[in-house]
């Protein structure tokens, strides 16, 4: 009976031992869920979502605060993911929170602009470069398409327009569930 | 030991009608010079090449119009000598229909030549870095269709086991290397042993379909000419697709090419025929690649041929140079019947990759009957010469699931066709296919857009925060500074004049400049 109360002891004392070493010495670095969801985000940092930035969305989806659905930029496959990654339920894009459309870029009508650095100050991602009373411009390969800079502009000098069609960034087209005759040429005699 | 003692088989594939007697019948011929030749920047594997010359700039045949940029790239040559009048965007032929950057020249009737490439005629100096460099100044891309620049192909190292030319031309109507083999055999064996010599390869073997005799009987005939006994003949069965790469090598070797690998990982170089003709053309007689072997045909063109175009020529004049369309034509096709992809207007330019203009009337089309349900009989995983599961592919691509697409090994799919012909319910499963490769490379690049974007907003936030800081630390200094002059009112009336001065003379000064604080 003693024996077996001091096995029990010390091998519970041991693995307690063992674990506070490794809770110590193996200690993650932040919160891994959180890592994991801001990679699926597609870091607009658009703010649709109420929070200030992808990160802070991820947050609050790992506290419980927020819904997976409230990415509109990210859209129905974001969602998807999310689901998968967080083992819930996919449900539709909140309709409050905007609604997926394709990825646009913000253009600067230089003409117009007067150079109130409003737009840079708002872009969460340097896109926009200019400097006080000077004409500004969109770096259009690092627009991620927020929006954001639409808003602040006094003048409203700015557009999103579609991203300009290249042979490098061209896609097939999903085939049509009935696709039209004679496409493909074959088999004659 | 001759590379063949036996054949072997390449798994599936299908014996396809030839219909390649249609353009066979009219000996090769060049068609003439147009007015306006156009020259898309973009016509090979790899990055865009950029202009070097501008609008009103005199240019002399072969001469250079653009670099290659990017050691995956190649340069681009005038077609014939005359005056760039624009550089811009124009439509190019391509699947999306886009347009791109192109340099269009006027012509000037006289085709003046550029003598800026020394011919090399004792090859027997040159060693592998030389030649790609000749290769690669001279624009020369694989002319089987893929439009790999050559100069990267070539750079496997030396001492390959055997050199394998491709004159297995496969595809159903196309008959370019058929008539080039007929008309300039000479010029494929003088190709392959520039290559063999600068890479220092033992043997070649030069493949050919069984349903090419005149060719090979060409063939044989320079070789006996030359006398070289390090080149072999062999003849492969007509089993679409043995002109893809790795079937030509399966059929040859018995060999395999890793998924993931190159022919020069067990030992072989592949070259198209047109492609070694051009490596014998840019070192023996310093001509750059401005013109190729277009097949002209289909029921759709009044006399169909083979012609020597050259490149940047209008799709239009080539056909009217062939008699012009027929009542029939319907279609016209760039490629070949079953990899080719429709054009849907013909003043695009002929390009490097342009082997096949197919001009095809309602008969040579096979109506794509709407797609039904796949019933899984499996014919097309029977067909498939990479041995793929072209079913399970299509099914996940439905689904949007790429992971498990790309698992079941998406990029071994050589978009052949076989299992689109095949396919009893018509699912147009290459379209699925290359559909998928692409939606694939977009979602990665959107991915690495997306990690460039996170660290640009933090590098971003973490200055904005350090910018809050400074600020703080600069008015908490000032602060103390004042704290420690304490009660004195005469030492803080001294310091609050100090300051009412320097405002003054800064405001004297007339700068009109924007204090950053």
């Amino acid at each position: 009976m003693i024996a077996a109360i001091i096995a029990i002891t010390s091998l519970a004392a041991l693995f307690g031992l063992l674990l506070g070493f490794a809770a110590v010495r193996f200690r993650s670095e932040g919160d891994p869920v959180v890592e994991r969801i801001d990679q699926l985000l597609p870091q607009t940092q658009c703010g649709q979502c109420g929070y200030p930035g992808c990160r802070p969305y991820a947050e609050a989806i790992v506290a419980g605060d927020a819904d997976i659905n409230r990415c509109p930029p990210g859209g129905e496959s974001t969602i998807r993911s999310l689901a998968d990654l967080l083992d819930r339920e996919p449900k539709p894009l909140d309709p409050e929170r905007g609604v997926e459309k394709p990825k646009l870029v913000a253009v600067i009508h230089e003409e117009l602009c007067i150079g109130c650095t409003l737009c840079i100050q708002a872009c969460p991602v340097d896109a926009i470069l200019g400097a006080g009373k000077q004409m500004h411009t969109v770096i259009e390969s690092e627009c991620t398409g927020c929006e954001l800079c639409v808003e602040p502009c006094p003048v409203d000098c700015i557009d999103m327009v579609p991203p300009a069609p290249s042979l490098a960034t061209w896609r097939w087209p999903r085939p049509a569930p009935n696709p039209k005759p004679g496409r493909r040429v074959a088999e004659a005699g | 030991m001759s590379l063949a003692e036996r054949l072997w088989r390449f798994h599936g594939g299908i014996s396809l009608p030839g219909s390649k007697g249609l353009s066979t019948a009219e000996p090769l011929r060049n068609a003439s010079i147009p007015d306006i030749l156009v020259h898309p920047l973009s016509q090979h594997v790899g990055a865009p090449a950029e202009a070097i010359v501008s609008p009103g700039d005199v240019v002399l045949r072969g001469q250079p119009i653009a670099k290659a940029a990017g050691y995956v790239g190649s340069p681009v040559h005038a077609g014939s000598s005359g005056t760039v009048v624009e550089i811009g965007a124009r439509p190019v032929p391509h699947p999306s229909g886009l347009s791109a950057e192109c340099v269009v020249i006027r012509t000037d009737g006289e085709d003046r030549p550029f003598r800026g490439y020394d011919p090399l005629t004792n090859y027997r100096t040159l060693n592998a870095p030389a030649l790609r460099a000749r290769v690669r100044e001279c624009g020369i891309v694989g002319l089987g269709g893929a439009a790999f620049p050559t100069s990267v192909k070539l750079n496997v190292g030396v001492g390959l086991k055997s050199l394998i030319l491709n004159a297995a031309e496969c595809e159903p109507y196309i008959s370019c290397d058929d008539m080039l083999l007929r008309h300039r055999a000479e010029e494929v064996i003088l190709g392959a042993q520039v290559m063999m010599h600068a890479l220092e390869i033992r043997n070649c073997c030069i493949a050919i379909e069984e349903d090419k005799p005149e060719a090979r009987a060409a063939l044989m005939a320079a070789n006996a000419g030359i006398a070289d006994d390090r080149i072999e003949v062999t003849v492969i069965p007509a089993i679409y697709p043995a002109g893809g790469e790795r079937q030509l090598i399966q059929v040859l070797t018995g060999r395999e090419v890793p998924a993931d690998g190159i022919p020069a990982d067990i030992g072989y170089l592949c070259q198209n025929v047109g492609t070694a003709a051009a490596v014998a053309r840019a070192v023996l007689r310093g001509e750059p690649l401005i013109s190729r072997v277009v097949t002209v045909t289909g029921s759709g063109v009044a006399s169909p041929a083979n012609l020597e175009v050259r490149l940047g020529t209008a799709v239009s004049h080539v056909i009217a140079e062939c008699g012009g369309y027929t009542e029939s034509a319907r279609h016209l096709v760039m490629g070949g019947a079953m990899m080719g992809f429709p054009l849907d207007r013909d003043d695009l330019p002929v390009i490097k990759a342009t082997n096949c203009l197919l001009v095809a009337s309602k008969d040579d089309i096979r109506p794509r009957d709407a797609a039904l349900p796949c019933i899984r009989c499996g014919d097309c995983a029977q067909v498939c010469p990479a041995r793929l599961l072209p079913q399970q592919l299509q099914w996940f691509t439905r689904a949007d699931d790429f992971e498990q697409v790309e698992a079941l090994n998406l990029y071994d799919c050589i978009e052949c066709g076989c299992c689109d012909l095949v396919c009893p319910s018509h699912i147009p499963l290459t379209q699925y296919f290359r559909f998928a490769k692409t939606e694939i490379w977009a979602r990665k690049r959107e991915r690495e857009q997306s990690d460039h974007a996170r660290e640009r907003f933090e590098a971003r936030k973490a200055r904005v925060e350090e910018q809050a800081r400074e600020r703080q630390r600069r008015l908490e200094a000032k602060t103390r500074a004042l704290g420690k002059v304490g009660k004195d009112e005469a030492a803080r009336k001294a310091m609050i004049d100090e300051v009412m001065k320097r405002v003054r003379e800064k405001k004297n000064a007339g700068s009109s400049e924007v204090d950053p604080e």
